[in-house]
């Protein structure tokens, strides 16, 4: 059986040691963790994270009880990319030389909807957001002309329609 | 009422109904030890020899009691001590509070004299743990403490309190109420399809962990095999659920399990889980353990189903409540040609255990003292041959009456452990050990002797490592590398040194000699028992192995 990837959406306390013991569970257990971002929420109290965890579809449910047996875990579902609103956002930082200059910007603003938002004269920093495979396109896109280094925040996702991951999330 | 953080402990801990506390003294913890002994006639605190000592101590008291144990220890080496006995309590479910001191906050992270992250150390084997930075927040996570310990699945539970939050005062009021509901709730079952299935069955199963002993629930357990024409057979936690000679009993399935309790289990078509993991020591080959027979699983924690073994329907609550509320629903079902088969398997000669060897045979060493001493004792094992030796031999009559390593399997475990449990039943604790497993933490003798508690030591000494030299004779061609111990140790001396009572038995009659000295003797004494070397633990299915794999003897 080969494995894929899903996508967990987690609230959690905000209290710190959080992110490691959750961290710990994925370790402790054997689970791979292909990405993972963290951020506060408009309650102080409560954190959410984004967990794209990859692994055979059977051990998918073992990683989701296991997650919520952790006292600081409030909520946790696995959603999919028909269900939510995926997003990644990446620095990127290229070289550039008058040759490649205004091919490099035109494809960042009109092709990828980015933005410029540092220029040297011999490099750019692109703010590319989408999608993770958007993201990926882009990359190979910019690897010829020389990506000096990049920077992922990991992907984080809300389901689409009115429903929140929990009520609670009040509370 | 203004309090100091140490007296919110103390206060804390009598509201959790704490009697006893197992630990040792240290800087860091020199308030809570103020405290205590400012209550010591409400807390009885017992000093063991090492923290590890008195953490498995706190576990063997929280097995025949069914209360949360708690062990205080110092911080650094003392808590880096706890780390062995609270990973025992968390492989088997044990309800305990461990409780560490901590440099003052203001000093951690700076690599401080006896200064290290223990939360961290004990993330993994912890159900959850906490540092507890405020003297506000204490009293609220030491409740909290006891709630997730004791609640649902028990379990280990660690707080750390820096030296500085002990000392710190804050405003205390005994009697405010907290909301443990998102702790304790639990969820709305149906056991409509595990009724059909049990209907269907015609020749069910039923095998029983930890968790039936730990939910209380042998009599459930007892009359649900009953009605449904199961027989029972046992994990090594679950043997107490179902006393050893009752009819319905199999005894233990798995590696080491009776020949019955595993045939029957191969032809079973319906295998009924009650509060069991599956561990690979249980199910060998998990490719082919339930090949023939679908399976009902019962368990208080959902993360266990189709952890290690697939289930075809599961109920998720307490056992007691699940196995009544089955009782209550089911009509009597008859498989009385499914039961006389099990009761033929039984009488059959594969599931004879032992050999007919020497005249002191671990069979007769284990069951004499059992004849001699085992009315109401409660029995403690390390880990190793003699563990599943007592697994396989000991008549066990009552639940929560055998505390032993299952899950992490710690060599060192059993004489803390009949510490914590003579401290916690006020009777005899019988303690089979080896030569091997009692030279790890044999400094507990001094704590048995200063308390005077009336622990029985049985010592099976092969001069080996019993059950590694066993697989190095089965799976490595009897190279027994380093396994071969020729310890010098005169254990008679040893006892007599610490001030217990030893005794020698190179005969049958030797061990009935000791065993009558012990019924006249109320503090501890220590037996050590000539066993012949090449004594193996049969039957076996070796790891990862089926049935058909089974070696009798």
């Amino acid at each position: 059986m080969g494995t894929k990837k899903f996508t967990l959406i987690m609230l959690v306390e905000n209290k710190h040691g959080v992110l490691n013991r959750i961290s710990g569970l994925f370790a402790k257990r054997a689970y791979n963790i292909d990405n993972l971002s963290v951020g506060a929420t408009h309650n102080p109290k409560v954190s959410r994270m984004t967990i794209v965890v990859e692994c055979e579809e059977p051990l998918l449910e073992q990683i989701i009880e296991q997650l919520k047996k952790l006292v600081d875990v409030i909520a946790v579902e696995v959603t999919t990319s028909a269900l939510a609103v995926m997003r990644e956002l990446m620095l990127i930082k290229i070289s550039h030389n008058d040759g490649n200059f205004t091919k490099l910007t035109g494809v960042i603003n009109d092709i990828f909807r980015g933005r410029v938002v540092d220029i040297t004269q011999d490099s750019v920093i692109a703010e590319i957001t989408g999608p993770e495979d958007k993201l990926n396109a882009f990359i190979k896109f910019a690897e010829p002309m020389g990506i000096i280094e990049l920077a992922r925040t990991g992907v984080t996702a809300l389901n689409r329609g009115s429903r929140a991951l929990v009520d609670a999330g009040k509370d | 009422m203004r309090l100091r953080g140490a007296e919110i402990l103390i206060k804390e801990l009598l509201f959790a109904g704490v009697t006893d506390i197992f630990g040792y003294p240290g800087g860091s913890v020199l308030d809570i030890y103020d405290e205590l002994y400012q209550n010591r006639d409400k807390i009885r605190h017992v000093t063991t020899a090492h923290e590890q000592g008195a953490t498995h101590a706190a576990d063997g008291y929280a097995r025949v009691t069914g209360k949360t144990g708690v062990v205080l220890a110092t911080s650094g080496p003392g808590a880096c001590n706890l780390v062995t006995g609270i990973a025992t309590a968390y492989l088997d479910s044990v309800p305990l509070v461990a409780i560490t001191g901590n440099v003052a906050t203001k000093l951690i992270g700076r690599d401080s004299f006896q200064e290290v992250n223990i939360v961290g150390i004990t993330m993994p084997i912890t159900k959850h743990n906490y540092i507890v930075e405020r003297v506000e927040d204490l009293q609220r996570t030491i409740r909290e403490a006891f709630v997730i310990a004791g609640s649902g699945r028990p379990g280990p539970v660690l707080i750390d309190i820096p030296k500085d939050v002990q000392q710190a005062y804050c405003e205390y009021d005994a009697d405010v109420e907290f909301d443990f509901s998102k702790i304790t709730k639990s969820a709305v079952y149906s056991i409509e399809n595990a009724c059909k299935l049990i209907k269907e069955a015609k020749r069910p199963y039923i095998y029983a962990g930890g968790g039936t002993v730990i939910s209380d629930a042998s009599a459930e357990l007892l009359s649900f095999a009953r009605l449904i024409g199961a027989p029972v057979a046992t994990s090594l936690m679950g043997l107490t659920a179902i006393p050893r000679m009752h009819e319905m009993a199999l005894g233990m399935a798995g590696m080491h399990g009776r020949y019955a309790a595993s045939r029957a289990l191969a032809e079973c078509d319906l295998l009924i889980t009650v509060g069991a993991r599956f561990s690979d020591r249980a199910t060998g080959k998990k490719e082919t353990f339930v090949k023939n027979c679908k399976v009902l699983q019962f368990d208080i924690d959902r993360a266990e189903v189709n952890k290690n073994i697939h289930a075809d329907d599961f109920v998720i609550g307490d056992i007691k409540k699940i196995l009544s509320d089955l009782c209550a629903a089911l009509p009597k079902l008859n498989n009385k040609k499914w039961l006389d088969y099990v009761s033929e398997l039984k009488k059959g000669s594969e599931n004879v255990l032992g050999t007919s060897g020497k005249p002191l045979t671990p069979k007769n060493i284990i069951q004499t003292t059992g004849d001699f001493l085992g009315a109401d004792a409660v029995v403690a094992t390390d880990v190793g041959q003699h563990q599943m030796w007592t697994a396989q031999y000991y008549k066990f009559e009552r639940p929560r009456s055998f505390v032993t390593s299952g899950g992490l399997g710690t060599m060192g475990y059993g004489l803390g452990a009949a510490i914590g449990a003579c401290v916690g039943t006020g009777k005899r604790a019988i303690l089979f050990t080896s030569d091997g497993s009692f030279h790890m933490n044999m400094n507990e003798l001094a704590t048995a002797v200063s308390y005077n508690l009336p622990v029985t030591v049985v010592l099976l000494d092969n001069n080996a490592l019993g059950m590694v030299r066993q697989w190095q004779t089965m799976f490595y061609d009897k190279r027994y590398s380093e396994t071969t111990l020729s310890r010098s140790t005169d254990y008679v001396r040893l006892a007599e040194a610490f001030g217990a009572k030893g005794f020698n038995a190179e005969t049958p009659e030797q061990l009935k000699a000791a065993l009558t000295e012990v019924k006249n003797t109320d503090g501890p004494v220590l037996i050590r028992c000539a066993v012949d070397e090449d004594e193996n633990v049969f039957p076996m299915i070796p790891p990862n192995g089926t049935i058909k794999d089974i070696i009798i003897r």
